[in-house]
């Protein structure tokens, strides 16, 4: 088997496997690329998921297993692998693995998500899985009956911390803010406020963490008053937000100063047939459900890319005639004139191939020629244009032929 | 592979002569699962030089603490008793868990 796909989508988290699911009921070659052992991103390490549409009862892990059977059920390959490269060569895509495993794709989903944010503050990374931890349902069991610490006050903060509190004895949230803010939904912050394991304390920072081969003390520093203390804890629990993971991208996706894929409402890069879905893109809202949206829009993109730019290679650009190619939309009378005039030349029967081109359904072709009015009639030969009329009448389009 | 608990840990690991590997897991710790097929491989590979070993963490957590091992999966690694070596973290990778082995028989 070759490595050749109609889509690769890098990342198996919820938009990305929303992508393969979407891909693959449409018939496209699908692979996911995971860099991890098991798929589900970002969810597979949260426990609780109340607000995912249709599916009261379930855990994250158990979501993300589901999505993962959805798309092997439409025959999405799934493969591990962390990508480390992306080459766009018109429609060939080439995805390569740290491994040097090359795959080529006629388009790509990237799909790659965040990972929690380091605070880079002294302890964290020497007593990273000695006490420090960025995942609560791995851990949670280690600490059943002890004291633990969790920075940050955002939604994951508090629902892990929530959940935490089915085993750990005390749980100190520290949060920056002013007594009773938090960055968390409503509903969230409530429950952790009537929780009775749960203790807060406001307007403070862990600065650093200590102990000696595993974690025994959090100093806390509040940042109003400048005086700092230290908690006895076994665990420290970060929950600080994310950066994403875009670093093999620079210099060929395009994106903002935060290191987020750039895209527009489509899902679209600058890239053409390469797309940008879920916790990387740039936005502002981040669930699964969010996600998984993001996820559909790009396969339904991907598809109407591939079928474009395959029909305009084996029409156009490898005709072994000269093309004439009408561009035309059912919005403008003036064109559809045109092609109703085209059609009774019987050009065809002069050794030219005709195509029509619905500029409101294939915008990438349109855009590619630069074709700003219609009617406009474009001559190719060998895949290169000769000629673009404008608004042409019956002699200019005589002339060219 | 050994199944470890309060009762036998002493004997089999604190005191046992070369090197011995104890992978600490539960239930709950997804990741822990994932891996032990693949340790399970690596005790068919190295079984003749080192003991392979498993402690289930659930009812043995203060023995896990007192070898200072508070995040899952942790894959620690005994020599003549001492601790040598200590994996951790999600992105524990079977390779890694390999070539500490390898630095070792």
């Amino acid at each position: 088997m070759s490595n050749t796909y109609d889509l690769i989508v890098i990342g198996g988290g919820p938009a990305g496997m929303s992508s393969a699911i979407y891909g693959s009921r449409s018939r496209l070659n699908t692979l996911v690329l995971e860099s991890k052992r098991k798929t589900g991103g970002q969810p597979s390490t949260y426990h609780d998921m109340e607000n995912y549409p249709g599916v009261p009862e379930t855990t994250a892990p158990e979501l993300m297993d589901n999505f993962r059977e959805h798309a092997e059920k439409f025959n999405t390959e799934f493969e591990r692998g962390e990508v480390v490269d992306l080459e766009v060569n018109g429609l060939e895509k080439i995805v390569k693995t740290k491994k040097g495993t090359e795959y080529k794709a006629k388009s790509v989903v990237l799909a790659t998500g965040a990972e929690p944010r380091k605070l880079g503050i002294e302890g964290e990374e020497e007593l990273k899985g000695k006490g420090v931890s960025y995942c609560a349902t791995c851990d949670a069991d280690i600490f059943e009956g002890l004291d633990v610490v969790v920075v940050g006050n955002g939604n994951s903060a508090v629902e892990e911390s929530i959940y935490l509190t089915k085993f750990v004895e005390n749980l100190t949230m520290i949060v920056i803010h002013d007594e009773g803010v938090m960055d968390a939904e409503k509903i969230l912050q409530e429950k952790a406020m009537e929780n009775d394991t749960i203790d807060f304390v406001w307007n403070s920072v862990v600065e650093e963490i200590k102990g000696e081969g595993m974690v025994e003390k959090a100093v806390v520093k509040n940042i109003k008053t400048g005086e700092k203390q230290e908690l006895d804890c076994h665990g420290v629990f970060f929950f600080v937000g994310r950066v994403p993971n875009t670093d093999f991208l620079k210099g060929t996706i395009e994106l903002t100063e935060n290191g987020y894929i750039k895209t527009n409402d489509e899902m679209e890069t600058n890239q053409p047939g390469v797309y940008a879905v879920g916790d990387v893109r740039n936005k502002v809202v981040r669930q699964v459900i969010t996600a998984a949206g993001d996820g559909a829009t790009a396969a339904v993109m991907a598809q109407g890319y591939i079928e474009e730019e395959d029909y305009w290679q084996n029409n156009v650009l490898k005709s072994d005639n000269s093309v004439l190619v009408a561009f035309w939309s059912v919005t403008d009378q003036e064109s559809m004139d045109m092609i109703s005039e085209l059609e009774s030349m019987g050009i065809e029967d002069n050794d030219y191939r005709f195509v029509k081109i619905d500029t409101y359904k294939n915008r990438l072709i349109s855009n590619r020629y630069d074709i700003e009015e219609i009617p406009t009639i474009v001559k190719l030969v060998d895949g290169e244009v000769t000629e673009k009329l404008v608004e042409p009448s019956t002699k200019e389009i005589e002339s060219i032929l | 592979m050994l199944e470890l608990g309060k009762e036998n840990f002493e004997d089999e690991v604190l005191n046992s002569d070369g090197v011995v590997l104890v992978d600490f897991w539960s239930d709950n710790c997804d990741l822990c699962l994932d891996l032990m097929p693949d340790v399970e491989v690596l005790a068919e590979e190295y079984g003749d030089d080192i003991k392979f070993a498993k402690l289930n963490i659930k009812g043995n957590r203060r023995l896990a603490i007192g070898q200072k091992v508070l995040g899952l999966p942790s894959i620690v690694l005994y020599e003549d008793g001492e601790k040598v070596e200590h994996l951790s973290g999600d992105e524990l990778e079977v390779e890694d868990i390999r070539e500490a082995i390898e630095a070792r028989v």
